[in-house]
């Protein structure tokens, strides 16, 4: 139980996603310009993150690792992610419109995000069990989120403000995550794994 | 040591055999060590994973079938062909969600009219008709207009403001720091919003809106935090441009340009179109007949006349001495003996046109809306001619 915890804890705060280990960023910046897509991915992500760290962990330990098939792994991620987004989204369109409408268009997006296939790589080359690589995709999950909504809420302010000519758009929006990256510093050596 | 190609391809074959022989292959695990499990078979891994992969990708391209045959949705080929005909602005004016919204709304509910798309115009209106079989007639284009002339040169602030330069913003720090309330802030907040870029800031910090670019989407209506602007039919070309309720003195203390309720439109109008309530004059647009008498008598000019030009009429041969033109004009401008021609005193004409719309035979030309009423009694002419043949 402890060590589910940590392990949620060190992915979304002290090794976050986006902030320590600088990986889904194209996402990221196109998606925090205004704070109702960044929430809509934000959800969208945290689920297809969790579903598809658990269906990598299933092919990976009950089929790769006895056939010593570990150096296909980054295919196969790709491969199990990009089926499932593809069912999820035809599914999601019958059964759901409305959920379909209001998220269904990131989901395409999500397939070409890093995180999604850090968060299996590292939870096969880790070695966690089936529980603790759900838990590690969930804390992902909510670290790209925690990362997203911060953005998106400074971005918007930003809009406003005077920036000057060279830095407006995505220099200033780079300039401020490493700032904030900066910041998530502080959380390294909270828990030590 | 120096390369070759002998001695290189010597190399090559010592690696493969080395790798093959031996059976060790080295795999890089995520945490960066180098881990070599001892010898392994080559042809079973191949083996193993040609069959892993082509079962892998029979089952995903077998199971998105079965699913895309088990949740089809059925789509209306009219939807997409509705969507292809819209801008694809989604600006929101027709008051659906966005251009894929209106084309499911108009292709699939009877009850949705074909001539919602306000930057479309009459185009896309015709088509949307001819797609989906309703019938579209066509609307009148609506544009934005700014009521307010209060430029910063010609308006009174009540304070520096020192933020963030946006009229929504301003206007939290107690009303604006314009004296007047009910005026434009100059701060560009809608030509911020305009998804056509149809509005300007002049360098007088008032917003111009060009009719050319605008759709009457009203994003900027919405966005104004003071409500100054108003969308309104193309057609009503004479407005007041001032929305102040302050007293007289007070209105022209705060800006040269302003309403001050002096009941001069009033009492010019011919047509009994404005009035003044709450020390505001405000234009009944169904009785303006847009002569822009009004505008021209009104002492602080906050009357605005948006039709560019008005030359003055001038009757043609064509006359056949019926006498409306003196019965409509408003300046009494047209005279004339009964069943002889007329004729327009040019000093007294205002060019404001009625007279030429209200001419049973199209004699009178000159006005800015001369061209069109020939055009349209032309056209009527060779319509009426072609049902006589047909």
């Amino acid at each position: 139980m402890e060590r589910l915890f940590e392990l949620v804890v060190a992915a979304s705060l002290i090794n976050n996603f986006v902030f320590t280990r600088y990986l889904g960023l194209c996402i990221f910046f196109g998606v925090t310009k205004k704070m109702d897509t960044s929430i809509g991915m934000s959800m969208t992500f945290t689920s297809v993150m969790v579903i598809s760290a658990a269906l990598s962990w299933v092919v990976y330990n009950t089929i790769m690792v006895p056939l010593h098939l570990q150096f296909l792994e980054i295919m196969v991620f790709i491969g199990i992610v990009a089926g499932f987004v593809q069912a999820a989204d035809t599914i999601m369109r019958k059964v759901s419109p409305g959920l379909y409408y209001k998220l269904g268009i990131y989901l395409a997006l999500i397939v070409t995000n890093c995180i999604i296939l850090a968060v299996p790589l590292i939870n096969a080359g880790e070695g966690y069990t089936f529980l603790e690589s759900l838990v590690f995709g969930l804390g992902s999950g909510l670290g790209f989120s925690l990362a997203l909504i911060i953005m998106a809420s400074i971005r918007e302010k930003l809009e406003l403000a005077d920036v000057p000519k060279p830095f407006r758009g995505l220099p200033i929006a780079f300039i401020l995550t490493g700032l904030i990256a900066l910041a998530f510093i502080g959380f390294s050596g909270l828990i030590t794994l | 040591m120096h390369f070759d190609a002998i001695s290189l391809i010597n190399l090559i074959t010592e690696l493969v055999r080395a790798v093959t022989s031996h059976n060790l292959i080295p795999m890089a695990g995520v945490g960066g060590d180098i881990d070599v499990s001892g010898p392994i078979n080559l042809v079973e891994i191949i083996k193993f994973s040609a069959i892993f992969l082509a079962g892998l990708g029979a089952v995903f391209g077998i199971g998105l079938a079965i699913a895309a045959q088990k949740f089809a949705v059925k789509v209306d080929p009219k939807v997409e062909q509705v969507r292809n005909v819209l801008p694809g602005a989604n600006c929101g004016a027709c008051g659906f969600a966005g251009c894929q919204g209106y084309a499911e709304a108009v292709a699939l509910n009877p009850d949705v009219a074909p001539n919602l798309c306000a930057p479309g115009k009459g185009g896309v209106a015709a088509a949307i008709a001819t797609i989906t079989g309703k019938k579209a007639d066509a609307k009148e284009p609506q544009f934005a207009r700014i009521m307010c002339q209060g430029g910063w040169s010609k308006s009174v602030k009540r304070y520096k403001y020192e933020g963030v330069e946006d009229c929504r913003a301003a206007i939290l720090a107690g009303g604006g720091d314009k004296a007047c309330r009910y005026g434009c802030l100059g701060y560009g907040t809608c030509s911020k919003v305009c998804p056509f870029g149809a509005i300007s800031m002049t360098e007088d910090h008032l917003p111009f809106v060009d009719i050319t670019k605008c759709t009457g989407c009203r994003k900027c209506e919405q966005a104004c935090p003071v409500k100054v602007i108003e969308v309104l039919p193309a057609s009503k070309q004479v407005l007041v441009a001032c929305h102040s309720k302050d007293k007289g003195v007070d209105t022209r203390k705060n800006c040269q340009a302003g309403c001050i309720g002096c009941n001069m439109c009033a009492k010019v109008c011919p047509y009994d179109a404005p009035s003044v309530a709450s020390n505001l004059s405000k234009i009944d647009i169904n009785k303006c007949k847009v002569c822009g008498l009004c505008a021209m008598k009104c002492p602080t000019g906050a009357i605005l006349d948006y039709i560019p030009q008005r030359p003055k009429a001038f009757v043609m041969d064509s006359c056949i001495g019926c006498g409306i033109c003196q019965k409509v004009c408003p300046v009494d401008a047209a005279s004339g003996e009964h069943k002889k021609k007329h004729a327009v005193d040019r000093q007294r004409c205002i060019g404001c046109g009625i007279c030429t719309s209200k001419c049973p035979t199209q004699s009178i030309d000159g006005t800015f809306n001369a061209p069109e009423i020939m055009a349209a009694a032309a056209a009527k002419k060779a319509a009426k001619q072609a049902a006589t043949a047909a």
